[in-house]
């Protein structure tokens, strides 16, 4: 993993959190409010956080990857924020479920795991089809030390094979929200397989461990040519599909997608594999991947028309393709884009917005809603700032929003009151009280929940925004 | 360890929460990591409360723990009461907070407020959200109302001559499930029997009011979950007697009159006439003929669940064939009342429990919680909802209350509402196949309430779903019309008995919403009678062997 260590180099920008502190308090770059790239102050805020924990990400995760299951080793509490979040109504026999601990179990670490053994050895007699079972630590097993990933290493050797058994934190401690994501592709990228030719693990010659992130990390060094693209981050089936017909026409491939849609079929990666995030908030794994020998192309983020394009555009230089022949080639595609994009200028322009944190893609979609639609840009609330990740978003962001990293709720709510914001995007705990106060909400976690990526899908995203302004300008009531 | 996927209750904190959300003036510090601010979104988005919860959660995180996490808590006091300036403060940990042991409640006590610090402890890891509402209530109406105590020897002083008698409503919380209108609903009734309703808690109370409990002449305990342990400790305080008797349903309602006759000293006859409700009528007219005997399974709370079969048996003229409850405090109720209906009694808050019961007794409607409903639906079963834990759909926007003759009124319609009517029924057994009832008809008056078919309501999301709280829910407005499933899919111990296809033809021409107990019986019988191949004269066999469809 790419932690900065005094001796690596880092690229400019890139300020990868030291081990430990996830949400960035401790990091190098950044203290009390640093200049970003695009010189934007940036506001750190500690206090109430009003975000979910890593385990809600289970939520889409068990649905991308129909042959895993999620077993959270947590509290009544774990169990219920899932259900909760879930809604128990939709699924059936949802692929999760909490092994939750009990006083007999705090008594002592040996019976704790023979539980454990107990309960996983009565969920796979139950669900034969599981391919991959994920131990999800939570608050509680991190703050007793319940050994995680022996346990999954010990189950994984007693299931013989038939049952891949990895342990990721999703726990509120140690993540937030979509951060629960990074932790389990995280937990993965081991076992993803060398592709062929490429070394079995480790570092491309030349380069260092924990350097490998982007190009400019080592000008001088020629990288491995491009053998096959990633994507990270989940993004639904139905977009994939759409990215992969573009991808197809420009000549760029394979592409494989992380995670895929079987947890068996993990994607090959090495030298030569170049990363593309298709979401923000898979900063660990990327440099895990990196770990592995691949290289991350770097890019916007896909959310809108222009975004779509610099993503595409960064993607196809690296097998050579120019720009030219990417907007040739998505013409109709980028067409249809800005038509529908367009529909909700009339709605969105001019109006303000204020982002509470909740997922790591405020930024891009601050952008989005900024240079598409001519939003104003009040203040983009973020649980986490990845500068290196995020470098090329906030050069785009236009305007100068207040741009502010973690949380004190409080403080946050003062600020958005004073700033009467024409619409507000936050959580669900925060959404009814404040259109209460006679401000218009958007929810945050829907954004996550959507499909928003790329070009079919950009009048969607727009769309997402305008429906609460549209629907207070309907409603007499 | 225990392996859940759906809980009943959530932790006892949530529990805490229902206490000072439904209260005015009441803050609450909870040492919590940040996931744990879940539990605002309960009240916000499923009660649809246009405030947030008087909650500070102390949001500690890793980073935080070798250090001082202690400080955190007392600067989140310190903070909280600077700004929401509460009359009264409740201090406590959640689960993870519990385990680093900083002794919220004393940190608190440290800082020397100048408003009551009632330090909380729910141990997380035994207890539960009701066990958590009931402490909290009971410590704050304690920690407020002891100044105000007689001395313990002193009788209670006669209430003065002229003065009509009074009382307070104890019970209703937040996110309490129909706990707003039936609130509304006992404060009518009892008006209108000359009963002043002094202090309702701890809905919609100050700290103030709870001072004042022990003005009342006695008390009513609404919701004996939440309410138990702080009425019985204002009996032994202040000696006000107990009302306890919890009047959902007819019956129970005309109990609930006579009890409150009794400690206030009125004429008990005269109250129970003057109380008019539907229910005996509507139950009475012909037309219910066809609700005789209709099989119904009963888990919830125990004291909705208890009610409910009440209810169920003597109002309706319904079967009983299950009845159980998840909060193990009150198994007691729940085992006496089973025994009285003549079955066993279901204790346990295991949902795959629950789903394998009511999957043996078959029975042709459900009342239960939002779980059961979700079971229903696997099930193909009708399902109406009597008790918590509920979902956005159950706090309807119009006046519907379990309790009082009102109440009664609800329960009629609510629980005859997915059955099929009578005489529809009867058209149906006799031209099933006719092409416009189909094979699978919903009773008339549901046909547009057809859920989507839940695997593909959301199908282009990222995760092929979305959470029910973000996404109109499919089951939403179908709470009771569900499509057949297939309930004998599920391997059992035995070898299965095979129907033939004529057998399988035969079945399809039964009623969908029977279908199901007919291939149970069916196969059951096979199994019994060691028959290997089902054929149609065995379908019939069955029939006449267990006796009715
Ligand atoms: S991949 Fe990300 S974390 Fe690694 S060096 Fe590059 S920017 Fe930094
Ligand atoms: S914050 Fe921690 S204790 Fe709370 S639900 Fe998340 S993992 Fe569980």
């Amino acid at each position: 993993m790419n932690r900065s260590t005094p001796s690596t180099p880092t690229i400019p920008g890139c300020a990868s959190p030291p081990a430990g502190t996830r949400d960035g308090a401790g990091s190098g770059l950044a203290n009390g409010t640093g200049a970003t790239n695009g010189e934007l102050p940036v506001l750190k805020e500690r206090g109430q956080r009003e975000v979910f924990c890593g385990l809600t990400g289970i939520i889409w995760l068990h649905r991308k990857m129909q042959d895993a299951f999620f077993l959270i080793i947590g509290s009544r509490t774990c169990a219920h924020l899932m259900q909760s979040a879930a809604g128990v109504m939709i699924f059936a026999e949802p692929r999760f479920g909490t092994a939750i601990i009990e006083e007999k179990d705090l008594a002592g670490m040996a019976d704790a795991n023979e539980e454990l053994d107990r309960v996983v050895t009565r969920l796979l007699d139950r669900r034969p089809e599981i391919r991959t079972l994920f131990l999800v630590g939570s608050c509680p097993s991190e703050v007793i030390k319940l050994d995680l990933a022996r346990a999954a290493q010990r189950l994984d050797t007693e299931a013989g094979g038939e049952v891949r058994v990895l342990s990721y934190s999703g726990s509120g401690i140690e993540t937030t929200f979509t951060q629960g994501e990074d932790t389990c592709l995280t937990s993965m990228v081991p076992h993803m397989p060398p592709h062929a030719g490429a070394e079995p693990s480790a570092s491309r010659p030349g380069g260092t461990i924990g350097s490998t992130g982007t190009r400019e990390a080592e000008p001088g060094t020629a990288p491995a040519p491009p053998t096959s693209l990633l994507v990270v981050g989940t993004i639904a089936d139905v977009v994939e599909d759409q990215f992969q017909r573009i991808f197809g026409k420009l000549g760029v491939g394979p592409v494989h997608f992380f995670p895929p849609r079987r947890s068996a079929e993990l994607p090959p990666i090495g030298p030569g594999t170049r990363m593309l995030m298709a979401q923000p908030w898979v900063n660990d794994t990327m440099a895990a991947l990196a770990q592995r020998g691949c290289e991350r192309i770097d890019a916007p983020f896909p959310f809108g028309v222009e975004g779509t394009t610099e993503w595409l555009v960064a993607a196809a230089a690296e097998w050579g393709v120019g720009r030219e022949r990417v907007l040739e080639v998505t013409a109709a595609a980028r067409e249809r884009g800005r038509r529908a994009v367009a529909r909700h200028r009339a709605t969105l322009e001019d109006r303000s917005i204020f982002f509470f944190p909740d997922s790591q893609i405020e930024i891009p979609l601050a952008r989005f809603l900024g240079r598409e639609l001519g939003m104003r840009l009040l203040e983009v609330g973020t649980p986490f700032l990845h500068r290196g990740h995020m470098a090329r978003e906030l050069a785009l962001l236009p305007g100068t929003p207040r741009l502010s990293e973690g949380q004190h709720v409080d403080r946050q709510l003062d600020r958005c009151r004073a700033d009467q914001p024409d619409l507000v995007v936050c959580g669900l705990g925060l959404a009814n009280p404040l259109e209460a106060e006679g401000l218009s909400t958007k929810w945050a976690i829907e954004l996550v929940f959507t499909p928003i990526h790329g070009y079919e899908q950009a009048g969607d995203l727009a769309e997402l925004f305008a429906r609460p302004l549209v629907r207070r300008e309907l409603l007499e009531v | 360890m225990e392996l859940t996927i759906w809980t009943y209750e959530g932790p006892p904190h949530v529990g805490a929460m229902r206490i000072a959300t439904a209260m005015k003036g009441v803050h609450y510090v909870l040492h919590a990591p940040q996931g744990d601010t879940y539990a605002d979104l309960l009240f916000t988005m499923i009660e649809r409360r246009d405030h947030r919860p008087p909650v500070t959660y102390t949001t500690f995180q890793a980073q935080d723990l070798g250090g001082d996490t202690a400080e955190l808590l007392k600067t989140a006091v310190r903070e909280a009461h600077e700004r929401f300036k509460p009359d009264v403060m409740l201090v406590g940990a959640s689960c993870t907070a519990e385990l680093i042991q900083d002794n919220p409640g004393g940190l608190a006590e440290s800082l020397g407020l100048p408003i009551p610090v009632v330090p909380l402890e729910l141990p997380a890891y035994q207890r539960k959200e009701n066990w958590g509402a009931s402490e909290t209530f009971y410590q704050l109406v304690r920690a407020l109302a002891a100044p105000h105590a007689p001395p313990p020897a002193e009788p209670r002083p006669e209430r003065p001559a002229g003065q009509a008698p009074s009382c307070n409503l104890l019970g209703p919380t937040a996110l309490g499930f129909r706990h707003r209108d039936d609130t509304a609903e006992i404060r009518r009734l009892l008006e209108a029997v000359g009963v002043e309703v002094r202090v309702v808690a701890p809905l919609g109370a100050t700290a103030h009011e709870l001072a004042r409990l022990g003005e009342a002449d006695f008390n009513v305990v609404l919701y004996p979950e939440v309410a138990h342990a702080a009425a019985s400790w204002l009996k032994r305080t202040f000696k006000q007697p107990m009302v306890t008797t919890v009047p959902i349903g007819v019956g129970a309602t005309r109990d609930f009159l006579r009890e409150v006759a009794g400690v206030a000293g009125l004429e008990a006859d005269s109250l129970v006439e003057r109380m008019h409700t539907q229910l005996p009528w509507y139950s009475r007219s012909v037309d219910s003929n066809y609700l005789t005997g209709k099989r119904v399974f009963i888990f919830g709370d125990a004291t909705h669940a208890v009610a409910a079969a009440r209810v169920a048996r003597d109002e309706m003229g319904f079967e009983v064939v299950g009845l159980g409850a998840y909060n193990r405090e009150f198994a007691r109720e729940v085992r006496a009342a089973a025994k009285e209906y003549g079955v066993e009694p279901l204790i346990t808050d295991d949902y795959l429990e629950v789903e394998e019961a009511i999957r043996e007794a078959a029975p042709e409607l459900i009342l239960g919680t939002q779980m059961e409903r979700h079971i229903a639906k696997r099930l193909g079963i009708f399902c109406q909802v009597i008790s918590a834990p509920v979902h956005v759909q159950d706090f309807p926007a119009r006046y519907s209350p379990l309790m009082g003759p009102e109440g009664a009124n609800v329960l009629f319609d609510s629980w005859v509402h997915p059955l099929m009517m009578g005489l529809e029924e009867h058209l149906l057994g006799m031209f099933q196949e006719d092409f416009e009832f189909g094979n699978d008809t919903l009773p008339s008056h549901l046909r547009a309430e057809v859920p989507n078919d839940p695997a593909t309501a959301n199908g282009g999301s990222p995760a092929g779903s979305a959470p029910a709280i973000t996404a109109a829910e499919p089951g939403a407005s179908a709470d009771s019309a569900v499509p057949e499933s297939d309930p004998a899919a599920e391997p059992d111990g035995d070898i299965d008995p095979e129907w033939n296809a004529e057998a399988e033809k035969e079945l399809g021409k039964i009623p969908f919403f029977v279908r199901g107990k007919a291939r149970r019986n069916t196969e059951r019988f096979a199994r019994e009678q060691g028959v290997v191949e089902i054929s149609v004269d065995t379908l019939y066999e069955a029939k006449a062997h267990f006796g009715g469809r």
